[in-house]
């Protein structure tokens, strides 16, 4: 499995790359369209892990609409859409040290318990129809209370951002 | 392929959207860091299903990105009326609680 190997790489590399630029980046649409390589990637991950219902799932939700609502944001907010030095607050030190400790944490602790676990090689397409099953039989409770859910927070999006 | 490496490429995601957050003081940034917690974590549950060979990690995946759309909806609004109400995003402004 060499090929989906190489795939993998390439597709973290991109993704890795991207989210730091995301955290790091002086230009706030630029942070915008960096997520986008980010929530892509995602979603080549899990077609690469045979999750094609998340994948298009992903792409959907997250490209094409939360990140126009982000984009909304950075145009309401009237943030500068050019280069800016005042992105950053005064606790960078901090936060590359609580982020590097986190990353050493995690990091042993997957070695650890994963360190040789092999994917299985012959893994069957999770068919959508699967999933479909899945939601509205095991987990149609939570599938009511996540779309009550929704329901409260796109009204309570609209009540507090409404002008009055 | 190994189960690490989607674990290990989830933990760095992770970690860069907890220095965004940490690091960041406009508010939509802040909101952009979170989204990336949010997808290491679906990343996370998406591999795991894949290992166990079960469909449950890709509908909790489903269940989080849609909580997480709902967290932006609301969060988007917040960071708004901040905006409204004080004429700018600064994080570290928006300190009324300090004693």
């Amino acid at each position: 499995m060499i090929v989906q190997n190489v795939i993998f790489g390439a597709i973290a590399g991109a993704m890795g790359l991207a989210a730091l630029r995301v955290v790091t980046t002086k230009n706030i649409v630029h942070a915008a369209l960096y997520l986008v390589v980010v929530l892509a990637g995602v979603a080549a991950i899990y077609i690469l892990l045979a999750a094609e219902f998340t994948a298009a799932v992903q792409v959907l939700v997250y490209i094409g609409a939360i990140l126009v609502l982000f984009l909304f944001g950075i145009m309401l907010t009237r943030a500068p859409i050019g280069r800016t030095s005042n992105l950053d607050n005064d606790q960078r030190g901090v936060a590359v040290i609580v982020a590097l400790f986190l990353l050493g944490v995690m990091g042993a602790v997957l070695q650890d318990a994963f360190g040789s676990t092999k994917l299985p090689e012959d893994a069957a397409v999770q068919r959508t129809a699967e999933v479909g099953t899945s939601i509205f039989q095991t987990y149609v409770i939570p599938f009511e209370v996540v779309s009550v859910l929704l329901l409260a927070a796109l009204v309570g999006a609209v009540v507090i951002a409404r002008r009055d | 392929m190994y189960l690490n490496q989607f674990l290990f490429l989830a933990a760095f995601l992770f970690c860069v959207g907890v220095y965004g957050v940490l690091a960041r003081k406009n508010g939509v940034l802040v909101l952009m860091s979170v989204e990336l917690i949010l997808n290491a974590v679906n990343i996370n549950l998406v591999a795991f299903g894949a290992f166990h060979g079960t469909v449950t990690g890709q509908v909790f995946a489903l269940f989080v990105i849609a909580i997480a759309a709902a967290e932006v909806g609301v969060g988007l609004a917040i960071v708004l009326l901040i905006y409204r109400n004080r004429r700018s995003i600064d994080l570290t402004e928006a300190d009324l609680l300090k004693g």
